[in-house]
């Protein structure tokens, strides 16, 4: 069934996009990342105009990542005082992401840092994962099973001052690092037009030394502010968040995260992690090969206007 | 001099022999959400005074053209191992649809001067002023090339039927990736390839219902707009949480 979507202005498969946003959501709920890494560059894909794309996929993270976060809520697995320390670096980093962008914009180019961006940090963030995890299921088979031995050393991020008590996650460290992360992402967030969980899980793990099973819901608690912020923001400046397309996406997004939630609870932390590596590695390799690969269509098509 | 010339309108003036009467399968096309483009029948008649002149070649064409945008059309190249956008052109002025549909072959109905001055075939539509790069037609000719490829612009040689030199029909297929506006539709009536009369009629093409509500509430209220999006995304992730847990107790 085609649908005409008001903003974007194209006609599109509706069962295609509920598909799409199922196949996202449950990857979201799995892992706890927002899916935007994923979801956007599909948008592009199938010829949603990339501003739209952006400015949609913000609206549809919030979404799916609400419906993540109540259901680790229940199960008492997020970190309120962690996540609203992560908030705050990540609403000043967003702040500071949208004016880099602008500026990066007014140079030209925008379009291709953006893509770097992600080739970095997927391959990065991804690899390290792979490697860490692989070494902790080898560990684990060698050992039969006995307890893996903790990854929490002390580093020098206990060493930083304004040490804060987050019980839910069993630490005692500095509000500093924390923050820190949450401008990071924040920043990465609004350049890449992502919920930036996909960088905030792995700097969770190893950064900070949560426990795993906190750092699902917390990220996910953090995201929903973030890309609400990002969706108004879009909304009021460009006018280009696409409440139909949001809709189609959510539906299936939103019921697809209950089942990742799910399946995710009934898997190894080691197992999940690898995952999750893997496919940040497969949209990596993907984006690396067009650019490094001659496209079949050198020119392309943009709105004119005085820039 | 101007003798000369009151001479020609007189010559030029009893050419008008033949006229063009027109009607539209539809004089509006209203975008809905349902929206899967849509047939436009363009059918008329040649009005005349007397016989038809069986020596010269009769050639009918029809354009229907969409609002003309400005387009800015990228180039990639290979630096430093990765394809990015280098060069760049911008066209003026591109219709966002362009349809053209002839009763014959182009080079036969139409006269490359007549062309020039009625701005008929796609490459004459597209104005491209002051392009910076030396082969700015390579530009131009992408992007006649990759909105042919979305079926926004239509080459139909041939499919305007001719019914005794009289009757003419003809449809155009309008896609679904269509954007608002006045479109033109423009009737051409030829003679070995000189256009004798034209007739021009616009068909409005507008969204309509909801999908009408949503842009203009996106664009003059976009606050509460941005504000009912977020209200949406936050209801249906508690009604999919909430709806799982009475599924599963």
């Amino acid at each position: 069934m085609q649908i005409y979507l008001p903003i974007a202005e194209v006609s599109v498969n509706a069962f295609l996009l509920l598909g799409l946003g199922g196949i996202v959501g449950i990857l979201s709920g799995m892992f706890g990342v927002g899916g935007g890494f994923l979801m956007t560059p599909l948008l592009f894909f199938i010829g949603i105009p990339p501003a739209v794309a952006v400015a949609t996929e913000a609206n549809q993270i919030v979404a799916s990542s609400f419906s993540g976060v109540l259901a680790h809520l229940k199960r008492k697995t997020v970190d309120l005082k962690m996540g609203t320390v992560l908030l705050i670096g990540g609403l000043i980093g967003s702040g500071l992401g949208i004016i880099i962008f602008n500026y990066l914009k007014s140079l030209g180019q925008v379009e291709l840092l953006v893509q770097l961006c992600y080739v970095v940090f997927l391959g990065m963030i991804g690899s390290l994962m792979f490697l860490e995890s692989l070494r902790a299921i080898r560990r684990a088979g060698q050992s039969g099973g006995a307890p893996v031995p903790t990854r929490r050393k002390h580093n020098w991020v206990h060493n930083l001052p304004f040490k804060m008590k987050f019980r839910v996650s069993g630490l005692y460290i500095s509000v500093i690092p924390p923050l820190l992360v949450g401008v990071l992402v924040g920043i990465l967030a609004a350049i890449m037009g992502v919920g930036g969980g996909f960088i905030m899980v792995p700097a969770m793990i190893y950064l900070l030394g949560m426990p795993t099973k906190v750092v699902v819901g917390t990220s996910l608690f953090q995201i929903i502010f973030v890309t609400a912020f990002t969706t108004m923001l879009h909304a009021t400046t460009n006018q280009t968040v696409d409440v139909v397309l949001a809709v189609l996406l959510l539906v299936g997004g939103v019921i697809g995260a209950q089942i990742g939630t799910r399946i995710g609870v009934k898997m190894k932390a080691e197992q999940l992690r690898i995952l999750l590596a893997i496919m940040v590695l497969a949209v990596c390799g993907k984006l690396a090969f067009d650019l490094l690969v001659m496209p079949a269509e050198l020119y392309s098509l943009g709105a004119g206007g005085h820039s | 001099m101007i003798r000369w010339l009151a001479l020609l309108m007189l010559f030029a003036l009893p050419a008008k022999a033949e006229e063009i009467v027109l009607g539209l399968s539809r004089d509006e096309v209203a975008i809905t959400a349902t929206f899967e483009g849509s047939d436009i029948l363009v059918f008329g008649a040649i009005k005349r005074e007397a016989p038809a002149d069986a020596d010269s070649q009769l050639g009918v064409i029809v354009t229907i053209a969409g609002p003309d945008q400005p387009v800015m059309v990228r180039r990639k190249d290979r630096r430093l191992g990765i394809w990015v956008n280098t060069d760049a052109v911008e066209v003026d002025a591109a219709p966002s649809f362009y349809a053209v549909a002839s009763s014959g072959p182009m080079r036969d109905v139409l006269k490359d001067t007549e062309d020039l001055r009625h701005r008929i075939t796609i490459p004459r539509i597209i104005r491209s002023v002051g392009a910076e790069i030396d082969n700015s037609l390579d530009f131009t000719n992408a992007l006649i090339r990759i909105r042919a490829g979305q079926e926004l612009y239509q080459v139909q040689e041939g499919a305007v039927s001719v019914d005794q030199e009289t009757l003419f029909r003809t449809a155009i297929t309008l896609p679904a990736n269509l954007t608002e506006g006045d479109y033109e539709a423009h009737i051409f009536l030829t003679r070995d390839g000189v256009v004798v009369d034209d007739y021009v009629t616009t068909i409005p093409v507008q969204k309509v219902g909801l999908e009408r509500w949503l842009y203009n509430l996106a664009h003059d209220n976009a606050l509460i707009y941005g504000l009912m999006s977020l209200a949406i995304a936050i209801a249906s992730g508690w009604l999919a949480s909430a709806a799982f847990s009475l599924l599963r107790p």
